[in-house]
């Protein structure tokens, strides 16, 4: 059975500019997205920034009404049941903020307790459990203004999960956090699911989903353009590679001439301190590897690698076709 | 679960403790808090050289509700925009309770830390001035204190509520503060005002707080009364915010105004 559903749903924000001569406008950050998560799975959902990630998980929350189409989250509607809903699902975001510095992590935890129902007697218990469960027991007593952003993302999915929600959603749970920090979350992460919880995760880094994520959906300008798990998403690439070629100043109209030559689906420049790497996919097994490099004549050209595509390379394919 | 009623008596109570400990530790509202009072009744001090006595008890009074009304002023308006330069506004709006019940802890906190004012000038006439603290009746006295909050928490809630909109809400707010002062017997009596605004000063609730507080404590009037008058328009105030928040959570749920940052 499928815990949140998404049908057809869009948004559209309309915002003004202007001070004299006011002029309206309407950006379409979702535009008829649909997907379906089943029960204690985990489904990411990726995309570059501003390709409507986080305005879906806001409308899943209820924070948003969508312009139009439907979304059930545990068979409630999203506009109609909003309180309902509210009690029975978590939300998590990534970042330094969402946390009352000045008190300490249990003051913290102690009043979302009671914003979100959790009985005077369960309440210790629970804020215990969850303190164990992230990794912060022994540290609640201390004010949050001291945490590190590892510690203040752990305490925000204490947080989020303190009511014993079915659903959470974890938008961007690890962006900013350095690599040991985000494992132990992807630890953190990973014992939610095991414990039977369905989750929705947003993320930036696709090692994290391809590690993470039971099915991926991938949103670029709003609609999605492709969704599978992991694997299937990489053999979407189809049966061609990757070569990544190490080059010293390359311009743009070289870069258009590579992406023209046939059998090239994406072509990407990576800045890498005084170099850059030249990401070219291919489409079919063919080996093209030459007439790139004939493009790059004149160009100072440095080491040259192929590789089998990975899920940042199907990501990659996916948002730049046009 | 618990019932309706116990998880909103938990989160009003709860809420009031949490925001109230957190607002003392913040230095800045603890300094308009505990230096307006010392100002103000050191000021009194030489205004009133010819009665130190009922005056300038009265003025460390007076200089107590200023010090609520300005915390009010300088951050309930703006209370929400605090929640949302925390990153907490979403949190909050996203919780299961209905927004009035979580706003309305906050606004008053903000207000009762306002009771540093009243500490602090009774304490400072006292100990500088040797002012005796006598007050006549201390029920009403104690009943007076957290009514006089509680009603100009009300306000800053329902300010909070209508300026909710408005980026610079603690701007506005701040506009408030001197003519309240004057139009609500706290720097000149009420019955100075020009006959047609005192009626003005009777919507505000720093009015009939200070009432409240000077008759308790000099025996005159009727301080039960305007402890009552404080409760009633404490009761206007909720209505009035909870519906204009009502109204606002609407818009911004399909406005998408929530999280912008003030």
């Amino acid at each position: 059975m499928a815990v949140i559903e998404a049908l057809d749903l869009c948004r559209t924000y309309r915002t003004t500019t202007g001070v004299l001569r006011r002029k309206r406008l309407e950006i379409e950050a979702v535009r008829g997205i649909s997907f379906a998560v089943e029960e204690g799975e985990l489904f990411g959902l990726l995309g570059p920034n501003g390709a409507g990630k986080t305005t879906t998980i806001k409308m899943l929350i209820t924070l948003l009404l969508p312009s139009s189409g439907a979304a059930r989250v545990l068979g409630l509607d999203v506009v109609a049941d909003a309180t309902e809903l509210r009690q029975r699902i978590g939300y998590v975001f990534g970042g330094d903020r969402g946390l009352y510095e000045r008190l300490s992590a249990h003051d913290n935890l102690r009043y979302f307790a009671e914003l979100y129902g959790v009985a005077g007697k369960e309440q210790r218990r629970r804020i215990d459990e969850v303190l164990e469960l992230v990794g912060l027991k022994g540290r609640e007593r201390e004010r949050v203004e001291g945490y590190s952003r590892g510690m203040r993302q752990r305490l925000h999915i204490a947080r989020g999960i303190l009511h014993d929600p079915q659903v959470v959603f974890l938008d961007e749970p690890t962006i900013g956090v350095d690599p040991v920090g985000a494992r132990e979350l992807r630890d953190t992460i990973g014992n939610l699911v095991a414990s039977g919880k369905t989750v929705l995760l947003t993320t930036h880094y696709m090692f994290e989903a391809d590690a993470l994520c039971d099915r991926i959906a991938i949103i670029a300008n709003g609609v999605i353009v492709g969704h599978g798990t992991p694997a299937e998403l990489k053999a979407s690439v189809g049966q061609g590679g990757v070569t990544e070629i190490e080059v010293f100043g390359v311009d743009d109209p070289i870069v258009e001439r590579i992406r023209a030559i046939d059998g090239v689906t994406a072509v990407t420049v990576e800045e890498r301190e005084q170099a850059q790497m030249l990401v070219v996919q291919t489409a079919f097994a063919r080996e093209l590897t030459q007439p790139v490099l004939a493009e790059l004549n004149g160009v100072q050209v440095g080491r040259v690698t192929s590789r089998e595509p990975t899920l940042e390379d199907a990501y990659v394919a996916l948002v730049t076709t046009p | 679960m618990r019932t309706r009623a116990r998880r909103l008596g938990g989160v009003l109570l709860l809420g009031l403790r949490v925001h109230f400990k957190m607002l003392s530790r913040s230095p800045f509202d603890l300094w308009v808090v505990v230096a307006s009072p010392l100002i103000f009744a050191t000021l009194a001090h030489f205004l009133f050289a010819d009665d130190r006595g009922q005056k300038m008890l009265v003025a460390a009074l007076a200089s107590g509700v200023m010090g609520i009304w300005s915390s009010t002023t300088a951050s309930g308006a703006g209370a929400l925009q605090m929640q949302r330069r925390l990153g907490v506004l979403e949190l909050l709006v996203a919780s299961p309770m209905p927004f009035w019940s979580v706003l309305l802890p906050i606004s008053v906190a903000i207000s009762a830390i306002g009771i540093y004012s009243l500490a602090v000038g009774l304490v400072y006439v006292r100990l500088f001035f040797g002012i005796a603290i006598t007050i006549h009746s201390w029920a009403a006295f104690a009943v007076a204190v957290p009514a006089t909050i509680g009603a100009i928490g009300s306000l800053g809630f329902l300010f909070a509520s209508a300026l909710v909109r408005f980026r610079s809400a603690s701007m506005v707010g701040n506009l408030f503060e001197w003519p309240v002062w004057m139009l609500c017997g706290l720097l000149i009596p009420v019955s100075v005002l020009p006959g047609w605004l005192q009626p003005v000063s009777w919507v505000f609730a720093p009015t009939w707080g200070m009432a409240a507080l000077r008759n308790a404590t000099l025996g005159t009037g009727h301080p039960w009364a305007d402890i009552g008058m404080c409760a009633a328009l404490a009761a206007v105030y909720l209505v009035a915010g909870a519906l204009s928040l009502r109204l606002f959570l609407d818009a911004a749920r399909a406005r998408a105004t929530l999280s912008l940052a003030s």
